[in-house]
């Protein structure tokens, strides 16, 4: 229960919607337009908590504790994930498989209250995001591998802690790939093109945004709220290895991975604005190159 | 200049695999192109302390060959075919893309187990040359464009580029010009091969050059060789 | 000398190549196969004394080899020149397809012809590695215009195959090449230089590691240049669709050239202590030759198929009888000399039976000892030859091979040696001995059915010699090749 633990988590869960406002502006910048709002969605959230919810009479408990269980999965992966270099709320040796855990339990939970709608949009999406996260998991830990090799250790605060320049100097192009690959894990599970489209209209074409489409009112502030502190959370992730910063200072190393945050949060708007949307055949190929990328990182750290 | 030397090899491994999940052949051509100048750095990366002037010369004139003239070759060949992209190769393209991870694998076991007397070479040299080997024996086996066979040739004859470069310390020059003379005339021959495979056949699709043959099942002709076959598309 | 005997025919192709009127080419070619012939002849009358450089040299498994390749290249100029001088008066109908098709422009092919003499002469001449993968790689590259002279698609599709497969054994070779070098060097980094001779004096420090997969992987490429299975299948295709007296050239002579290159990286790896490895697996891959051979003999529809895979089946038996080593050495190389001069006669003739026919199918040949009386008895002469029939030399030498496996004492190994060679002869002769009796079906041989001189002396001379061979071995190449053979460990 460290100062840094504690500032890091609150930190987490006051500024993440900000991040998905970052995105949205920058959007906004490159189609020409003034865009809404940073804030906008602390005023959604404000609103749909204001709000009532509607339940199917189909749905069972599933759908009602879907939204709930998934926030609390992903609030607890925020205790585990480091900000920068920052440490983490909580930590203990093994952590990482626990982070990985945590976040598939809520993508399975979320699964679970589409498929209890009894819509078959809903079970198309589910059916695209499980078949996409199998393919991204690897990913995700082999790159926490090649971490933990790397730094010899296996908890998620003490890689961050001590991932640094010495590390940078060893093992660069292997730190590099890993990095590559967590943004590749980063942009499907969060939903982002090239994967997915958050804009989109048509549910045909949805992936994650068509599962929640029979959520309302708090389920459905949940349910964003939760989607802005996984990005925000496996946002970390990406930014403890490019930017690595311990000067000692908390302070200085907060703001630095803010700024890492915040350029992170533009390079998506970025990418979402620049490239278009992979055919659906070709994003298994995306991320089976992307656990590629990591199993070659974890050859050469492991030489 | 040991980082830029590991990273100038994770980028060769990088366009192996590349090749290996890619079905665009311009995009293909491309990075053999990419990979060919890569492969020319080496050299100078490796023996940055006794670098001579012939060596310089002889890197310089390969990566030109290898980043100008061979891709103005085969994109001069494919578009005379109008073949744009690899349509159902013989191993699917996740699957090469694992197999490519099993080389991978393989490469760097190889590596490890090698005796190498040469002080000072990098550890992840071998590896590389292995890789891209295998990778240019794989692209040869399991795809049915002759184009994507002349680029895996490419790929094979920079892996035993790479591995020449690294190991043979004297007489590096017989190395380079070696394998430098092969690939040229090999991609100017092809080349004129693959006009001509275009020309009579209108297609540049190897499963279809299987008119000689011994495994005929049933009957003892050998197959019908009917002149429509080479104009359908 | 010996710079001359390279230089002759490589600077006679350019020439070739300017040159406008057809009968001064081939005149010139006539001109340069008998020069290379005399200059070959002298080179065994009066050995030379010093080789001008390190990366050429005469020893006397090169000049073996020389000589075959310079023999053959007579006949074969002699017959092309023949050959060219009839089809350059004619437009001939494409043999399957029923269409006129474009003859490669006769200078080209006259310019490359010459070439790959130079560069099979520079392949026997190389002491140098290096030179040697270059040789041979040269000689890969000039020999694909000579496949596809016949501009069809078949011949296409074989020059393709030929291409990619060699090339890729090439490459192959030129990373054992590199492995060589590796085995070669010392932990200094110094390196012992690539010539044959050095090697030989400081095999005993050459890594055993490296020098082992050196010569995997000159066994690889080098094998699958020479036509050992399974590298071999470019060859049926690469030999039954180039003109006759170009498959003659690639059976007898190439697949000798690519046969040396192992030859010298076997000194090599015998002087340093691993000669058993080497044998073992050139026993292996010469058996599995001989059973690729054996069965693909037996159903085979197309003649001149049948005479490539009967050149497979005698690489195999080549490797078999440097792989046994002791008199099986001598063998080998006997029975090389012997392959050569039957398997070009045995071409020629098909060649004759091919523009008497029109047809590559055994099925649809018949008759041809009362259709072309002396091609026909060349035909049967031959093929008794080939399966190893006494009197004809190949007998000899199949015979002294197999008395090296059995004093291996490998019976087992005999066993299925002379059951591997009776099968070839049973499938050769069921499909000769169809095509050579019955009657003759006329309705699809041309009209003149004659047998211009140039077709027929060749071959007559050729099986002559095997035939003499058989009988009677000239003293001087006996010497020659127990010399060769003592290079080689055996004797």
């Amino acid at each position: 229960m460290s100062l840094s633990g504690i500032i890091s988590l609150t930190l987490a869960l006051v500024l993440c919607p900000l991040l998905i406002g970052v995105i949205n502006r920058i959007k906004a910048f490159f189609a020409g337009r003034l865009g809404v709002p940073l804030l906008q969605l602390y005023y959604d959230l404000a609103k749909l908590l204001r709000k009532g919810a509607v339940y199917s009479r189909t749905s069972t408990w599933l759908l009602r504790a879907g939204p709930a269980v998934g926030l609390a999965c992903v609030l607890a992966a925020a205790a585990l994930a480091p900000l920068g270099g920052g440490g983490a709320l909580v930590g203990f040796e093994g952590d990482l498989i626990l982070f990985a855990g945590l976040l598939a339990l809520m993508r399975f939970f979320t699964v679970l209250a589409a498929l209890d709608t009894g819509s078959s949009f809903e079970g198309m999406g589910a059916s695209r995001e499980v078949q996409f996260s199998a393919l991204a998991e690897p990913a995700l830990l082999l790159g926490l591998t090649v971490l933990a090799t790397g730094t010899g250790s296996l908890s998620l605060n003490s890689i961050y802690s001590r991932l640094g320049a010495e590390l940078w100097g060893k093992a660069a192009p292997a730190l590099v790939l890993t990095a590559l690959a967590f943004s590749v894990v980063f942009l499907t599970e969060n939903a982002r093109i090239p994967v997915d489209d958050p804009n989109t209209h048509l549910e045909l074409t949805m992936i994650h945004e068509v599962m929640v489409l029979d959520h309302s009112g708090p389920d459905l502030a949940l349910i964003q709220f939760a989607a802005a502190l996984k990005l925000w959370v496996l946002g970390s992730l990406i930014v403890g290895v490019l930017a690595p910063v311990h000067s000692g200072l908390l302070w200085l190393d907060c703001l630095a991975a803010l700024g890492g945050m915040l350029v992170l949060a533009v390079s998506v708007g970025v990418v979402e604005s620049s490239m278009a949307r992979l055919r659906l055949m070709n994003v298994p190929r995306l991320l089976l190159g992307a656990v590629v990328l990591t199993v070659l990182a974890l050859i050469l750290i492991l030489r | 200049m040991t980082i830029l030397l590991e990273g100038v090899t994770v980028l060769v491994l990088v366009t192996n695999l590349l090749l290996l999940s890619s079905s665009r052949l311009n995009y293909c051509i491309r990075v053999v192109a990419a990979q060919g100048a890569l492969v020319g750095l080496l050299p100078l990366l490796m023996h940055f302390n006794e670098l001579a002037a012939r060596v310089l010369m002889i890197s310089l004139a390969g990566m030109v060959l290898k980043l100008l003239v061979f891709p103005w070759l085969l994109l001069r060949a494919m578009r005379g075919v109008d073949v744009r992209r690899e349509m159902e190769p013989y191993v699917g393209y996740s699957l090469s893309l694992l197999s490519g991870v099993g080389m991978l694998i393989v490469s760097f076991w190889i590596g490890s187990r090698l005796p190498l007397a040469i002080p000072g070479l990098r550890h992840s040299v071998l590896p590389m040359a292995f890789f891209n080997i295998f990778t240019g024996l794989f692209l040869l086996v399991g795809r049915r464009k002759a184009l994507t066979q002349v680029l895996g040739y490419l790929v094979m004859e920079n892996g035993i580029y790479i591995f020449g470069a690294a190991v043979v310390l004297e007489a590096p020059l017989m190395v380079e010009l070696g394998v430098l003379l092969d690939v040229f005339m090999l991609v100017f021959v092809l080349g004129i091969i693959l006009f001509h495979i275009s020309r009579d056949f209108d297609h540049l699709d190897i499963d279809r050059l299987s008119a000689l043959k011994d495994w005929h099942g049933a009957e003892d002709e050998p197959a019908a060789f009917a002149p429509e076959h080479s104009r359908e598309s | 000398m010996l710079i001359a005997l390279f230089m002759t025919p490589a600077l006679a192709g350019l020439l070739a190549l300017i040159v406008h009127r057809d009968s001064l080419r081939r005149a010139l070619l006539l001109a340069v196969a008998f020069c290379h012939l005399t200059l070959t002849a002298a080179v065994w009358l009066k050995p030379p004394v010093s080789s001008p450089s390190e990366f050429l040299g005469l020893d006397p498994l090169g000049l073996l080899f020389l000589s075959i390749v310079s023999l053959l290249f007579v006949f074969s100029a002699v017959y092309a020149a023949g050959y060219l001088k009839r089809v350059s008066d004619s437009t001939q109908p494409d043999i399957l397809q029923g269409t006129f098709f474009a003859r490669s422009a006769e200078a080209v092919f006259t310019c490359c012809l010459l070439e790959f003499l130079a560069t099979m002469t520079l392949v026997t001449l190389s002491q140098h590695f290096g030179l040697l993968w270059v040789a041979v790689e040269a000689t890969t590259l000039v020999s694909a215009p000579l496949i596809y002279f016949h501009r069809s698609l078949r011949s296409l599709e074989a020059t393709w195959k030929y291409l990619i497969l060699c090339s890729v054994g090439i490459a192959i070779a030129l990373l054992g090449n590199f492995f060589l070098a590796v085995a070669a060097t010392d932990h200094g980094g110094r390196g012992v230089p690539l010539v044959l001779r050095h090697l030989l004096a400081h095999a005993g420090e050459l890594h055993t590691q490296w020098l082992k997969a050196a010569f995997l992987l000159f066994l690889v490429g080098y094998g699958t240049k020479m036509g050992l299975a399974p590298m071999h299948s470019w060859l049926p295709d690469a030999h039954s669709e180039s003109p006759s007296f170009v498959s003659m050239l690639l059976s007898g002579a190439l697949l000798n050239c690519a046969f040396l290159g192992l030859l010298r990286i076997f000194q090599v790896c015998d002087a340093a202590g691993q000669g058993q490895f080497a044998r073992d697996l050139l026993v292996l891959f010469g058996f599995i030759s001989l059973a690729t051979a054996a069965v693909f003999i037996l159903r085979q529809s197309e003649y001149k198929r049948m005479l490539a895979y009967s050149s497979v089946e005698h690489m195999g038996i080549l490797s078999l009888g440097v792989g046994f080593g002791g008199v099986g050495v001598f063998g080998a190389l006997l029975h090389s000399v012997n392959h050569s001069l039957t398997k070009g006669m045995l071409f020629l003739v098909a060649g004759n039976l091919l523009s008497a026919y029109r047809t590559r199918n055994i099925g649809e040949v018949r008759g041809v000892l009362h259709v072309l009386p002396y091609s026909g008895a060349l035909w049967l002469a031959g093929f008794l030859a080939i399966t190893g029939t006494p009197p004809f030399g190949l007998f000899i030498s199949e015979f002294t091979i197999l008395r090296s496996v059995v004093s291996a004492g490998s019976l087992l190994a005999a066993a299925i040696y002379l059951a591997l060679l009776g099968m070839i002869f049973a499938g050769m002769a069921a499909s000769v001995l169809n095509m050579a009796q019955g009657n003759a079906g006329l309705e699809r041989a041309s009209d003149a059915i004659s047998e211009p001189a140039s077709s027929v002396i060749p071959p007559l001379l050729l099986g002559a010699l095997t035939l003499m061979l058989g009988l009677y071995c000239p003293a001087a190449l006996t010497e020659k090749l127990q010399q060769a053979a003592r290079l080689l460990g055996g004797f």
